[in-house]
């Protein structure tokens, strides 16, 4: 992963695409549901052209069809003007029930993309699920985990779900499913495709000021007492002591 | 590695085989060769992933490829581990008696569950008494009415107790000998049906080994494959149309142990510099590299042929079978030799890769038997022309 200092955004030129692994069990996931209640399940990208490849990826998974929401004028979007275009690319499919995005993405880690598209949609959002307990009569339950533990949330469809690693694990793709997806044909929806608003779109967009991006210094080696426990005690609490003194 | 000219699907083959073998056979190959459990996970994402149907017709549930595409998908998964890989292709083995020989409602009926995976296939020739001479088979089948009683023992058989199809060699006439041998489909659970002790082996531990038993076994009559007395022939179409998968098995085990050697070669250091820049170590790796190019081409070529419907294939493929498997056990001793200590050591993955080595020279015809079918056929062509 490479940073231009200049403008203090990532580098993405030249950069094979991946699909961000995080979002490979959104994909499973999304795969799960169509298989065990029927539907169809639709991936949708915005990226370089090169992203053409991860979205064929996830259709010999067996995704039924990939958008390739591209064009220049999404170039430099941030995390706002991102889920907004995403949340646009959305509407113009129309029908849906559910929207399922990794927790973050791999490379900046901001967590916000899945959040930002359903306040744009308005509709309920539960983040970090990991387990989809039951659908039904357009509710679902989900369990999300949080940093104490974990909470189970009612939520009524249409929503937008953000998975973590653990909802399932992400299968292998068939040859058969590999042979689809060298056929398919990855629809590209551009600017004119959508209906938005032009000064909200990539750049211009975009109101996040990365000030500064540093490296942030190497942890010192930490300090080993390897004594008697009693000593080793005495020893830490004279350590803090002159530490706060 | 040369191009071979992999159509786009071989290609797909390949990397599709690569990530099963890096992701799911990899990271438990070491752990299976300890505790000699049959991979049943790995066989699921297998079948999960359409590779069981790769050389079944279209029509049967099958991806319509043939040897090659299965040669592909061995030496790949052989590369990560030989005893995995055998489990899959050994399914084939029993699975070809029915593909070449069988009728309509054979492969109706059998095809479709191997295709999809759902099933594993096992074929029983070997017997105590009866390894290279295939014709002291004792397993008799004795046609009583609508049925064949079987009665007598397999021994060596891979897949054996796991497989839920197999395809056995009996003897339904002695006294026509050679001629007097009848293949069956045998399903598991057929009563008189019994296995014997799983054995113990060298290498290939992740596969099984069982003896068949056969007890006043009662099989039905439409389970006959081909004709009474036609068993030499299935067997050896059989063995055919299957030697250029050991051959790749063989060519998987040999590439993953050359793939070892030279990446330690590069990272071990000794008199202050890495072995690989030795030339007592890099003619050593060309020369295990240029050997396996070789056996590459020679099982590629054989797989091809038999695709192709040619006719007397059987020279070019115990050919393939009986280089690849001389060129792994060398390339695997070798690949030894540059690890040194280490290499003898279970902690390094080269030991393993020598001990599954091994086995590739002796079953499906061992490489004196493969030697007796060359010779054959060429004093045989030199007499016709």
């Amino acid at each position: 992963m490479q940073i231009d200092p200049k403008t203090n955004t990532l580098v993405r030129e030249g950069v094979v695409s991946i699909i961000n692994p995080f979002d490979v069990y959104a994909i499973e996931e999304g795969i799960r549901l169509k298989e065990k209640f029927g539907g169809k399940t639709t991936v949708i990208s915005m990226g370089p052209p090169q992203a053409e490849a991860a979205l064929k990826e996830a259709i010999s998974l067996g995704c039924d069809e990939g958008i390739l929401v591209g064009d220049r004028a999404f170039a430099g979007s941030d995390t706002l003007a991102t889920s907004y275009t995403l949340a646009k690319a959305i509407q113009k499919i129309k029908e849906f029930d559910i929207i399922l995005c990794g927790k973050q993405a791999s490379d900046g880690d901001t967590a916000q993309v899945g959040p930002g598209i359903s306040a744009h949609l308005d509709i309920p959002q539960i983040t970090y699920v990991k387990k989809i307990e039951e659908i039904k009569d357009n509710q679902m339950i989900v369990e999300r985990m949080t940093e104490e533990g974990y909470e189970i949330i009612k939520v009524s469809l249409p929503c937008l779900l953000t998975v973590v690693k653990e909802i399932n694990e992400p299968r292998i793709p068939s040859l058969k499913g590999m042979m689809r997806a060298k056929k398919a044909v990855i629809t590209n929806w551009k600017a004119i495709d959508l209906e938005t608003e032009e000064d909200r779109l990539g750049l211009t967009g975009s109101p996040t000021q990365v000030v500064r991006i540093f490296t942030p210094p190497p942890r010192p080696k930490g300090h080993i007492f390897d004594s008697a426990p009693d000593e080793c005690v005495d020893k830490l609490v004279n350590m803090l002591k002159d530490h706060l003194s | 590695m040369i191009d071979y000219l992999l159509t786009e699907e071989q290609e797909m083959i390949r990397e599709l085989c690569r990530k099963i073998t890096d992701e799911k056979i990899r990271p438990i190959a070491a752990e299976l060769d300890k505790t000699e459990e049959f991979p049943w996970a790995v066989m699921k994402v297998m079948a999960d992933s359409d590779l069981f149907g790769l050389y079944i017709e279209e029509k049967y549930g099958g991806m319509g490829g043939g040897v090659f595409d299965l040669c592909l998908a061995t030496e790949e998964f052989s590369k990560g581990c030989g005893g995995i890989a055998i489990c899959y292709s050994a399914s084939a083995l029993g699975a070809y008696p029915i593909i070449l020989f069988g009728n309509e409602e054979q492969k109706e009926k059998y095809l479709p569950l191997l295709a999809k995976g759902k099933k594993l296939a096992a074929f029983g020739l070997t017997e105590p008494a009866a390894g290279s001479d295939a014709s002291a088979i004792q397993t008799t089948a004795k046609k009583e009415g609508d049925h064949y009683i079987l009665n007598g023992t397999k021994h060596f058989i891979t897949n054996g107790g796991d497989a839920d199809i197999y395809t056995i060699v009996t003897m339904t006439d002695k006294t026509k000998g050679a001629r007097g041998a009848s293949v069956f489909i045998v399903e598991k659970g057929t009563p008189g049906f019994t296995f014997g002790k799983k054995e113990e082996k060298m290498g290939i531990r992740a596969s099984s080994t069982r003896e068949l038993i056969f007890t006043d076994c009662k099989v039905p009559k439409e389970n006959l494959l081909g004709k009474e007395g036609q068993g030499f022939i299935v067997a050896m179409r059989t063995f055919d149309t299957s030697r250029p998968g050991i051959g790749a098995q063989a060519l998987g085990i040999a590439q993953g142990a050359l793939d070892a050697a030279v990446k330690y070669s590069r990272e071990r250091k000794q008199f202050g510099k890495s072995i690989s820049s030795f030339q007592g170590i890099q003619f050593m790796l060309a020369d295990m590299a240029t050997q396996i190019e070789a056996a590459r081409a020679l099982v590629y070529a054989s797989a091809r042929e038999i695709d192709q419907k040619r006719k007397d294939v059987a020279k070019n493929s115990a050919m393939a079978k009986l280089f690849a498997s001389d060129v792994a056990m060398k390339v695997t001793t070798d690949a030894v030799q540059i690890f040194g200590g280490y290499g003898y050591m279970k902690e390094y993955p080269v030991e393993k890769y020598m001990r599954d080595a091994k086995i590739t020279q002796i079953y499906e015809g061992t490489n004196q038997i493969q030697r007796n079918i060359i010779a054959l056929a060429l004093i045989k062509e030199t007499a016709q022309n």
